[in-house]
């Protein structure tokens, strides 16, 4: 295309085959403690 | 909202809300995305003749019709029906162990009242702490991680038992099949060589509260004689990090407020120190605080999270990165929507426990008597008040429905939702600016490393 460069094609449609695990760390717990962000945790399915 | 566009660093960002899709384009997309929606393909031709050729806004239709087409731009939710109907357990699995409810200093903006929450100051017993072990084994159900956070107050006033409680979490993860990972969150005064090696063997993260340079630090985390840390607390964090098992996770982490608003020149001071993970959060205090963030600061917030990413881009260059917490956000990874939906967790997956044993939702909703969920002895919580939490979640937030950044942030703090409105379905209007920010400055740092490819 010559308009647009897509950087990413969106991952978030292809997550709903995962299991929703919950094994991915708590938002909170890492380094915020006030400010949560969800989109920085790493997913820990294996 | 379907997409959501914003110019940064001379880039042109697309980000569609529902799958998650970024894309870079040129001005003639950019204009055309203001009409695609609303007006005919002629209508739009009209619209941006005088800035366009015919041809231009004709090839740049297509290149949107194609994105269409190819579900990367304006896709539907498709999340929702999921979500209410999930009726799926809960576990909880993460738990803030307020493992002394008192402090050795007496910081300015501490949310925390010095570290008594407002109550009687008072230390954890291993007791206590091996009964949280307990009751968050018996609830975590079939999770296998399971995370601690040492918290306080100050954690290591307290540290002979929190060697207590590690030894036997340890014991106990073996026998019911867990993975415990613990953190501790320090004010770094009390840091010394056993500690620090204990620290490093036994925590899979670390967290160093230091706020930036000095003169910022010594004027808000002091001593109860009025004096200030930085002179005590730089060197043995410094030692910390040095001596860090660099497969394991540490943060340099300290709190901006209204009186250093120039907050880059704090972390540009902690990267100059060498220090490679850091994270400097906003001040949440009543809006009456001469310290608490106001809404006229706003625009010179903005302005320092740009120049922290441009620093980071520049820095990157260089060979000489460092990560700011709320930048490290994986575009082509990161949590499912599950996660994304379901927000922090607080009340259902996580929980903070008093030096008493009483459970709160969060270390911020503690000594708020009416969100007290139940205490570890009894072995349960509250199951309405824990499900009232569980259904906050961002499709019962008329606020976050109309939000781009959704399912970056997911709803926000529930605890600053309950603290500034009320009511944890009504998002803090500040946090959520600044929040957006951040994510977009995160997401144009990625594009900036995803270009270099180009």
């Amino acid at each position: 295309m010559k308009h647009v460069k897509t950087i990413n094609v969106g991952t978030l449609k292809a997550s709903v085959v995962k299991p929703g695990c919950k094994e991915c760390a708590n938002s909170c717990q890492s380094a915020c403690k006030t400010s949560a962000t969800v989109a920085n945790l790493p997913c820990e399915h294996n | 909202m379907k997409i959501h566009k914003y110019k940064l660093f001379g880039k042109n960002i697309v980000i569609d809300v529902n799958s998650g899709a970024i894309h870079v384009v040129d001005d003639v997309v950019y204009d055309c995305l203001d009409y695609y929606e609303n007006k005919s393909k002629d209508e739009i031709i009209e619209i941006l003749s005088n800035k366009y050729s015919n041809e231009e806004v004709v090839e740049a239709l297509e290149e949107i019709d194609y994105l269409v087409k190819e579900k990367m731009l304006y896709t539907e939710d498709i999340y929702k029906d999921m979500v209410i109907n999930d009726n799926s357990p809960s576990f909880i699995k993460a738990m803030c162990l307020n493992i002394a409810h008192d402090c050795n200093l007496k910081c300015k903006y501490c949310f925390a009242s010095e570290g008594s929450y407002e109550g009687k100051r008072s230390l954890m017993s291993a007791e206590v702490g091996k009964k949280a072990i307990d009751f968050i084994i018996k609830n975590s159900g079939y999770r296998h991680n399971i995370e601690i956070d040492l918290f306080g107050g100050e954690p290591l006033m307290n540290f002979e038992v929190i060697k207590e409680i590690i030894e036997y979490a340890k014991s106990e993860e073996k026998k019911h099949g867990k993975n415990i990972r613990f953190t501790i969150t320090t004010n770094a005064t009390l840091l010394n060589d056993e500690i620090i090696d204990y620290i490093d063997k036994n925590m899979g993260n670390v967290v160093l509260s230091i706020d930036g340079r000095k003169e910022v630090n010594d004027k808000i985390r002091i001593r109860y004689d009025g004096s200030g840390t930085f002179d005590s607390i730089l060197p043995k964090i410094k030692k910390m990090v040095d001596k860090r098992d660099k497969n394991k996770q540490y943060y340099v982490r300290g709190t901006f407020t209204h009186e250093n608003l120039d907050f880059y020149n704090d972390v540009a001071f902690l990267a100059d120190q060498g220090f490679k993970e850091i994270s400097i959060e906003p001040v949440v205090l009543e809006e009456d605080n001469p310290l608490s963030i106001k809404k006229e600061d706003l625009p010179v917030i903005f302005e320092q999270y740009e120049k922290i990413a441009m620093e980071i881009i520049e820095r990157k260059k260089q060979g000489n990165e460092f990560k700011f917490y709320h930048f490290n956000i994986d575009i082509n990874g990161g949590p499912c929507i599950y996660k994304r939906i379901s927000g922090c967790g607080a009340g259902y997956e996580y929980v903070a426990v008093t030096p008493e044993g009483d459970i709160y939702p969060c270390h911020q909703f503690v000594g708020k008597e009416e969100f007290k969920l139940g205490n570890v002895f009894e072995g349960k919580i509250d199951e309405k008040l824990s499900n009232q939490f569980k259904n906050a979640h961002i499709y019962n937030k008329p606020k976050c429905m109309e939000c781009w950044a959704r399912f970056y942030c997911s709803g926000g703090c529930q605890a600053n939702n309950y603290s500034f409105n009320g009511d944890i379905h009504k998002p803090y209007e500040i946090g959520c600016e600044m929040m957006k920010k951040r994510i977009e400055c995160a997401i144009a740092i990625k594009v900036f490393e995803a270009m270099q490819d180009f």
